[in-house]
């Protein structure tokens, strides 16, 4: 190895090593997406089977009121989690990188729930925010007849009590990540942005942040992946109650295919899911990764 | 748990790290440490829920509320939850399946993350056209739901003589896990300067010399990540596990399922809370001794904006 | 050496006349609460008594968990050894994929059609004159269970009908008690509508609905009275907040909660928390207005596998099943009604008695799972739970849902 290898020697080493990275995302990922979108147009019930019906899945769909109760659901869980992740992700990354005491015993703290499954997590906070023995029921022991907080079992605000859980389980990772991230910018920079005096706020929102880039693309990839599958969580705290009222998209697809027996119903119902991922997701591919080339 | 929490606490006194220590009661420090210590409240709460229900027997826990500690401390939900809750006919608890959830854990998190972390490599350093197609694609992967996968998975591995088996399996949660991780390591990977690559280069390194003399050894840190994503999404799988295997091979997460799903008149929230910390404790662990490395790791100066 | 072939050859030759009869099978069910696993119990021993071994693949979770598991495992082509499914329309296209073992050789052998009452299980389990499946059981809906114990707070007598019980509303809240215990999930709020249409629309209404898909009549104003009633239901039930089916019995054991409209499966809880049908509990088959019960149940397939001794050991299982002796064990743990009319039944309580005289009487119809495909069922499953749920949704605005949801039934 004492000559420089050749292009081509350098060009097939790293697609050899990329060849099972690209198989599976042509098989699996696009071969089964392809598969799924095919059969959504059919009439498959418990067996994937090529009797095409057009798009009567789909109209049939979009007349179902669960199905506007998960679409509205999600993008309300869906915002609030997003925002909220990484937020608080930064805040508490931030307060973290303050050089404290006890920032390994804080960061396990943060991070501990990300350990159990969301079945875990709906179960735990089903029981807390049960109105007869959690919160509700400590609080109004304490004197405060009145107080009132049953989420779970108001429709209004079920969806809350599932966010809460879900921000419970899933910030510590975020926060995790972006203190990862906080760790990566260069001390001068502190330094420099001190010496001109610039506000500690400031230097966060206009130098830092920026420069985390890279850190919060995968931030939010994490969590909107979260936010599309959100559905042992909801399985585990509510199943979808009360009535309808936090019902979600993953669920729904879940439901038709298994226990409805409806192939066909679940897969124009996922097909949706897909395509305003793909709606939101291409030209921010495009931006992000279309621009530049390196050799 | 209470063992845990006390490595904690010795951890914590082995001192501060970084620089001198400020006025312990400044107006900063206060500000910091109360909005921590509130956070942690809420964090710590479910935690608490869970390890004194499962210390208490069942009429204790129909009378009290779930914040209260127990009168009268009894391990027995932990020796039901363990060796004697019913699956059916099977009354062997989550003992029956924890070994199966080691033998499917251990392959699937090295496979999984010796894929991505090739892959995330070659994305970042080694482009070539339509690499980034590929890579755009396998996101939007990462948005699509399991459960649509499942029929054509099962498809698959009958073709490729896998179902059933262990591999099976692990090649499922390879695929499963390739997207976020390969995003991971290949935005980890964009942050390492370019020049170290060339010099690399230069010095006559090819693409497999740089990966495991240059890149792995300065990748704690993602590989941490990555671990702890892994273990934590492969151990608590319940649907891949059940669905590509047969009993012999059924992972904890099934026992536990059936441990909670399965109501024997009343729930025994004690017995519950128990299988769940119970089946919790291996990503715990991983994460209690890998927080260290985490840190570590970055305190090596890995990370370069 | 010598010796060592000797022995090998003298144990094969005492193991292999066994092996041939013994054979390890393995079954997935999804029956894992109190009563029901006790009379798999019961199954399981049978098997294992005759030489054969029941390797028990419980899933807990019913059928939305269980049954993507189990029609993986069939098209994996790695099957199980036998699996419940509801019979009826459940296993249709696995049947017409050719995944599912014929049984009907056992089924004429043994003759079943002779002696499992009523014939509709076994046409369930028919298709173009083959049979399929061996049906284990009879359950019902219509049945409404209620606690002595909290009639007895509230001062009142245990109601004998619907009306009655209604009219005890007020005693039973001034004493404390829940009227009527509801699980949130939505097969209860769907389960407990069709016990509320037969007994107060009829049974001639319900056929209309449920049989020929009439979705006139799901909009007659005779329709608008089950509504009505349901609507009442819906009240009575409005502090009830227990997920589970088994959680809600619990109430009515304990006397928390009046009453509960359940399939008679309850009656397996009842039996494990000790309880004595006329003396604590008191059950009303068709709410006591129409004494009617409908004939669902649970069924076993057996996927077609490649060795003939799997599929010998399958064919013995079948047999078993529907053997008196595993009719009555299995079900007098369960709560349900033998498949067979010539079993011994001087040892059942009373409610399983009044629910085999209804049987006599051919007062029967056939059950949901066997009229409406799972998809018209889901979808009816997502309506009623949301109706039971939101105060605000009127009785005019379910009923036109409910008729629509018919109108494009299969």
């Amino acid at each position: 190895m004492t000559q420089r290898p050749t292009r081509l020697f350098r060009n097939a080493s790293s697609k050899l090593a990329l060849v099972p990275m690209i198989t599976i995302t042509l098989v699996v990922f696009v071969g089964c997406t392809l598969w799924t979108v095919l059969y959504s147009f059919t009439k498959s019930k418990s067996l994937p089977r090529l009797d095409f019906n057009g798009l009567d899945n789909y109209a049939r769909l979009w007349k179902t009121s669960r199905w506007l109760v998960s679409i509205e659901n999600i993008a309300i869980y869906g915002v609030l989690s997003m925002v909220l992740s990484l937020t608080l992700g930064f805040l508490l990354a931030a307060l973290l990188d303050q050089k404290i005491r006890f920032e390994d015993t804080f960061r396990t703290i943060l991070l501990y729930p990300f350990a159990l499954s969301f079945i875990v997590t709906g179960l735990v906070w089903q029981w807390i925010l049960n109105p007869d023995f959690g919160v509700q029921h400590v609080v109004r022991g304490l004197g405060f007849t009145s107080f009132e907080f049953d989420p779970l079992y108001n429709p209004e605000i079920v969806i809350y009590g599932i966010l809460i859980a879900g921000l419970w389980q899933g910030t510590g990772l975020i926060m995790c990540i972006m203190l990862a991230g906080l760790r990566g910018i260069d001390e001068d920079i502190w330094k420099a942005a001190r010496v001109d005096g610039i506000p500690m706020w400031k230097t966060y929102l206009y130098v830092v942040i920026p420069m985390m880039r890279p850190v919060f693309i995968t931030a939010i990839v994490l969590i909107a992946a979260g936010i599309v599958k959100v559905y042992d969580l909801v399985v585990a705290q509510t199943s979808g109650g009360p009535g309808i009222a936090s019902e979600v998209p993953a669920k729904y697809v879940y439901d038709y295919m298994f226990r409805g027996q409806n192939l066909g119903q679940g897969f124009a119902a996922s097909t949706m899911m897909m395509l305003c991922v793909v709606i939101v997701l291409i030209p921010w591919a495009y931006l992000e990764f279309g621009g530049k080339k390196r050799g | 748990m209470a063992d845990v929490t006390h490595a904690l606490g010795v951890r914590a006194k082995a001192g501060p790290r970084g620089a001198r220590p400020k006025p312990l009661f400044s107006r900063r420090n206060i500000m910091v440490y109360g909005t921590l210590g509130l956070v942690s409240l809420y964090y710590l709460l479910p935690l608490w829920v869970m390890v004194v229900t499962s210390l208490k027997g069942m009429p204790e826990i129909r009378l009290g509320n779930v914040f209260a500690p127990p009168v009268e401390i009894t391990f027995q939900p932990w020796v039901k939850a363990w060796a004697e809750a019913c699956t059916g006919l099977n009354c062997d608890g989550l003992s029956r399946g924890f070994f199966n959830s080691v033998r499917i854990l251990i392959p699937s998190v090295i496979c999984s993350i010796a894929v991505a972390s090739v892959s995330g490599y070659a994305l970042s350093m080694w482009k070539f056209r339509g690499s980034e197609v590929f890579f755009t694609i396998l996101m939007i992967g990462a948005f699509v739901p399991y459960q649509i996968m499942i029929y054509p998975i099962v498809i698959l591995l009958r073709e490729l003589g896998l179902y059933g088996g262990l591999w099976g399996l692990v090649l499922v949660h390879t695929v499963f896990g390739l997207p976020i991780l390969t995003l991971l390591f290949r935005n980890y990977f964009a942050t390492v300067p370019e020049e170290l690559f060339k010099a690399a280069r230069v010095d006559g390194a090819g693409f497999w010399a740089i990966f495991f003399k240059i890149m792995m050894p300065m990748s704690l840190p993602i590989f941490v990540v990555a671990l702890i994503l892994q273990v934590t999404g492969i151990w608590n799988d319940f649907l891949f596990g059940v669905i590509y295997t047969k009993p012999d091979l059924y992972p904890m997460t099934v026992q536990l399922n059936n441990i909670v799903n399965s109501v024997q008149g009343v729930k025994e929230y004690n017995v519950n809370m128990a299988a769940t910390l119970l089946t919790g404790l291996v990503p715990l662990t991983i994460y209690f001794i890998s927080g260290k490395l985490f840190v570590r790791g970055i305190a090596a100066g890995a990370v370069k904006g | 050496m010598k010796n060592w072939k000797l022995a090998a050859w003298l144990c094969a030759s005492v193991a292999l006349p066994v092996m041939a009869h013994a054979e390890e099978l393995e079954v997935t069910h999804w029956w894992t609460s109190g009563g029901e696993a006790a009379a798999v119990g019961e199954l399981a021993k049978a098997f294992d008594a005759s030489g054969d071994t029941w390797k028990d693949g419980a899933i807990a979770g019913s059928g939305g968990v269980a049954r993507p598991i189990i029609i993986s495992r069939i098209m994996g082509g790695d099957p199980m050894g036998a699996t419940q499914l509801n019979h009826g329309r459940d296993a249709e296209e696995l049947i017409a994929a050719g995944l599912l073992q014929d049984i009907t050789d056992v089924a004429e052998a043994e003759g079943w059609r002779d002696i499992i009452k009523p014939i509709s299980l076994l046409d369930a389990c028919t298709v173009d004159g083959k049979v399929y499946c061996a049906p284990i059981n009879i359950h019902s809906w219509q049945w409404m269970w209620l606690s002595n114990k909290a009639f007895a707070d509230a001062g009142v007598p245990v109601p004998a009908n619907w009306d009655e019980f209604v009219a005890d509303r007020e005693a039973l809240e001034k004493a404390g008690k829940i009227p009527l215990a509801m699980g949130q999930q939505s097969w209860q709020s769907n389960g407990a509508f069709g016990v509320i249409a037969v007994a107060i629309g009829g049974p001639d209404l319900w056929k209309k609905i449920n049989v020929d898909k009439d979705a006139e009549a799901a909009r007659s104003p005779e329709m608008t009275k089950v509504f009505e009633q349901a609507d009442i239901a819906r009240q009575l039930s409005a502090k009830s907040t227990v997920q589970d089916w088994n959680q809600a019995t619990n109430m009515v054991i304990t006397g928390e909660a009046g009453a509960q409209i359940m399939g008679d499966w309850a009656q397996g809880e009842f039996a494990v928390a000790g309880q004595v049908a006329g003396k604590d509990y008191t059950c009303l088959p068709g709410l006591g207005v129409n004494k009617i019960i409908s004939t669902g149940g649970d069924a076993f397939y057996f996927p077609v596998n490649e060795d003939p001794e799997v599929t010998a050991a399958q064919k013995r299982l079948a047999s078993l099943i529907v053997s008196k002796e595993v009719q009555v064990a299995f079900n007098s743990k369960k709560g349900s009604l033998p498949i067979r009319g010539d079993v011994d039944l001087s040892t059942v309580n009373d409610c399983t008695k009044q629910g085999l005289e209804i049987l006599a009487s051919g007062n029967i119809l056939p059950d949901g799972t066997m009229t409406l495909s799972a998809d018209t069922r889901t979808q009816l499953d997502d309506l009623l739970t949301e109706f039971w749920s939101t105060p605000s949704m009127t009785v005019a605005d379910v009923q036109e849902k409910y008729a629509s949801i018919i109108e494009t039934a299969e």
